[in-house]
Parts: C-alpha cells; structure tokens; sequence
C-alpha cells in the first residue's frame, strides 16, 4: 500500500463514509441517495458500468472502501449531467463521481491503465503548461501514450481524421513548437500551486 | 442603436487553428448584425473542462475559472462574461455558483488568486450565448437581420448535454428543450421538431478515451437524424460539433455505414441567413461538407 493510501486508512479507520464526506467533492450528499436509480438508468453509458452511480452510492454507505476506489466505473462519467437533472433527491451526481476518480487518483489506487484516467492527467499537464490546451500535443500525447510503436499504430489509423482536420484548418500543425499561451504563466502556476497547498491542508493531507 | 457590451470568453477550442476555429468567424458575423459587442477577456485561461477533474482538484478547478471572472471584473467592469462553449460556461457558472454559497470556498479561492495579483469580488455573471440571443435580443430582432431566409432546409437540432444540463436556458426542459428549434425557424429553415436525440450524449471528452462507446452515441445521434428527413446537423456545442461530425467516417470505416451527415453551428445558420458568406460564417472548416448551406452562402443576395 502507498504511502498516502495508508495515511488515509490509518486516519479514517473503517469510517469510509466520514472519508468521502471529508475529502471527496460534494461528498457530503452521498447520505441523501434513496436508491431510486434513476441515475442507473439515465446515464448514457449505463450498460458499460461495473458499479452504477447508485451502487457505488450503496457501497460508500457500505464501507466497501477498495471497490469503490479501484472501480473502473467511477471513470465512465462522460459530464453529460443527465442524472443530476433527473435525480429527486438533487444530488450532485456528476461532480460525486468526479469526486471519487479524482480522490482515487490522488491516492494512486485508480485502475492503472484506465483511459479516461490517463487522458485527464495528459490533458491536465498539458493545459497548465501554457495556460490553454494545446490540442495537437494533447491528441499526440493520447496516441502516444502507450509507447512509440502503437502510437505510429494510432496516429496512422487516425490519419485522416488528423489530415481531414488540418486540411478545415482545424489543427495546426505548427501548434508542436509553440501554439497559444497565456501572458501570466507565472502567475497561473503561483496560483495553481497555492490552490492545491490549501486543499491539501484542508483534507487533512498535509498540517 | 448602442451595441450590446459582453466580455468574452471564447475558449480553447476556439482559437485559430483549433478545433471550433470556424466557429468564432460565425459568432462575430452573427453580432455584428445583432448589435452585440464581444470584448475578448485580456489573458484569459483554460476553464479545465469537464475532464480536468482526474488531475486537478476542485480548488483548483475554481481558481482557474475564478481567474477569468476576476478579470472580467477588473477589465471589463459591469459586463457578463459570456462564452459560446458550453464546457467554458458550465465550468465558469458552476465556479459563480459555488462561490457564492460557500464562503469559505471563495476566501479559498481569493487566496490562491492573489498569488496572480487578482481578487474576485463575485459581481459578474456567467452566461451561454445562447442566453445572450434569447434573453438580451429576442426571436423577433434575431429574424429581423435575415435577408437569405434557409428555405427548404431540413435541419435537426441536436442541443446536446452541457448546454442543456445543469443549467439550461431559463425556460426550457431539460428532455426536449425547444429554442434550438425555434432559432432554426427563425432563420427561415425547417426544424425536424420529432428528431428524438436532440439531448442525447456525443460522449464528450471519452470520445478519445473510450472511441467504441462514444461512436455508438454518435451512430445513434446521426442515423435519427437521417430518419427524421434531416439534411444537416445543427447545434450550439464545440465538442458535440467535432464529435458529431469527425467521427462519422470512423464508424463508416468500422461498421460499414454510409453515414455523411453535415455538422454546422447555428451561428453558422444565422451567419448565411443575415447575408454572410463562406469565410464569415466559417463554412470552411468543415470535413462533411454542408453543401446546402454552402450554396445559399454563395448565391448573390
């Protein structure tokens, strides 16, 4: 077990619902699920979910601590917010399960290898880099991630789209030497590393 | 008449040479006609869209797009900061919202920015410009500028997620919203008012992470659009624009389908329909040509 895995255990003890509420966003609203599933059923990659937002609902309240977090489901939330909208009891749905992946993340127990999970940090690193996303680097990054070969395997198989696109003049290819930035990048990361100072020292990760 | 001022917030995918860039082109074409001024936010920064959470924690998140609305407040006093991108707008206005609750979340927030020499009061107010047409202009002043009305066009209005959810447009339902239609009538085409996808997900950011489950979305949004008798696509979204329309040939490639639906903005519609041509209404930027469009584009006044 990693090192901030076991401070979280050591700190929360068998209390997994006090650890969602502490540290995961909106968390504290996970108590107000009747497990109607309403989200279950509207979401739009509903039949491709281990765990529906209702079950892993079900298992916070349960204390199933390793499943939730390791869930690959927690992943599959494209933000189309149509459970929220249709959730009687307002829970704020997507943000919870963005909640839970970014939490899972943190305290690297996320599958490894899961997709989405290595396209938001390629795309997180990316954007804070020049203060906007740079989206030649940021599809070529995606293809790359897995190795050089596979990733002449995927930039050949998107060929055209990629070719398609700069031919509308919708991706530049210039953009891999520099492309759009903001002025205050100084700024922006003194900002971005305050921000995650004081969130840190809220959840309890650092005193 | 004086014009209408707004601070904009165009947003990544917006910028020259990227993936919305024609859709910018149609947006100023369709103010101009309106008497609408967008005033480009100095320095403005990536809201971190809705696939910014993996990495980045929620402070973070609401610094960014806290970032953007103290500059607002700074640059451009008394202005709504308005965006055409959905992902920009639900980002900003969940950071507007969230704020304003939690205090404590706001002298958070306020901390971090002064690390960048800024200070978010919480004056200004986030908005979608499709909130600016329907609420500032009105159907009426948006039909008066047409002198090329789209007659005998077939157009589905697919509205898609973040424009409609969480927020939506005051008004409207979240399953069947109705002004995307009416825009289309506005413009003088005719809107497949039974197109039964108009809220349904393109698979936002996990068309790249999860391609197989997303072109089925797509699959699914195209092909009810060819049944209903529509000949191109039209909606407000970025990412549902690029999704909708760059994939299909995928699934052309994989499936066997024989999919070639057009994928316009109804900022592009608007563009052609107050007289504007190819280059105004970023007709240019297309992969599925919309070839209808194109030739009312072309065609003298």
């Amino acid at each position: 077990m990693n090192d901030l895995n076991k401070q979280a255990v050591a700190r929360f003890q068998n209390n997994f619902m006090r650890e969602v509420e502490e540290r995961v966003e909106d968390g504290e609203w996970v108590k107000m699920c009747m497990q109607c599933g309403v989200c279950a059923g509207s979401c739009p990659l509903g039949p491709h979910w281990e765990h529906s937002p209702q079950k892993i609902f079900r298992m916070i309240m349960a204390g199933k601590r390793e499943e939730v977090l390791r869930s690959d489901s927690v992943w599959m939330c494209t933000s189309c917010y149509s459970c929220i909208v249709r959730c009687p009891r307002k829970l704020p749905i997507t943000h919870i399960m963005h909640g839970l992946a970014h939490y899972a993340h943190r305290l690297d127990i996320a599958p490894k290898g899961q997709p989405t999970r290595e396209i938001a940090k390629i795309f997180w690193d990316n954007m804070i880099k020049t203060g906007r996303v740079n989206e030649l680097k940021f599809s070529l990054s995606m293809y790359f991630k897995d190795g050089f070969m596979q990733g002449i395997k995927n930039a050949l198989g998107m060929q055209a789209v990629g070719l398609g696109l700069m031919k509308a003049k919708r991706l530049n290819p210039m953009e891999i030497i520099g492309g759009h930035k903001c002025k205050d990048m100084d700024g922006i990361k003194k900002m971005l590393a305050k921000a995650k100072e004081i969130e840190d020292r809220r959840q309890g990760f650092t005193s | 008449m004086a014009k209408k001022q707004y601070a904009f917030y165009p947003g990544c995918s917006s910028q020259k040479g990227a993936s919305a860039s024609n859709f910018v082109p149609s947006i100023n074409a369709m103010c101009d006609k309106l008497d609408i001024q967008l005033n480009e936010i100095p320095d403005w920064n990536c809201c971190s869209a809705s696939i910014g959470y993996g990495e980045g924690g929620q402070l973070s998140r609401l610094v960014l797009n806290a970032r953007n609305l103290a500059l607002t407040e700074q640059h451009l006093p008394g202005q709504d900061l308005v965006s055409g991108c959905p992902a920009c707008w639900l980002s900003t206005r969940e950071t507007t919202e969230k704020l304003q609750q939690f205090d404590s979340l706001m002298a958070e927030t306020n901390e971090a920015l002064k690390e960048a020499g800024l200070n978010f009061k919480g004056t200004v107010k986030a908005r979608h410009m499709v909130e600016v047409l329907i609420e500032d202009i009105g159907f009426e002043a948006m039909k008066a500028p047409v002198v090329k009305p789209l007659e005998g066009m077939k157009i589905a209005g697919y509205v898609g997620c973040q424009t409609n959810r969480p927020f939506g447009i005051a008004g409207e339902s979240f399953e069947n919203p109705q002004y995307l239609d009416k825009m289309i009538e506005t413009v003088g085409a005719e809107a497949m008012g039974k197109f039964d996808q108009k809220v349904t997900c393109c698979g936002g950011a996990l068309a790249f992470s999860e391609p197989d489950k997303s072109q089925q979305q797509i699959r699914d949004i195209v092909e009810s659009a060819y049944d209903h008798g529509a000949e191109m696509i039209v909606t407000p979204c970025q990412l549902c624009q690029a999704n909708v329309e760059i994939y299909q040939s995928e699934i052309n490639k994989k499936k066997g389908t024989k999919l070639a639906m057009p994928v316009v903005y109804y900022s592009q519609l608007m563009a052609v329909a107050y007289g504007g041509g190819v280059k105004e209404a970023g007709l240019d930027g297309h992969i599925i040509q919309p070839t209808k469009l194109l030739d009312i584009a072309n065609k003298n006044k």
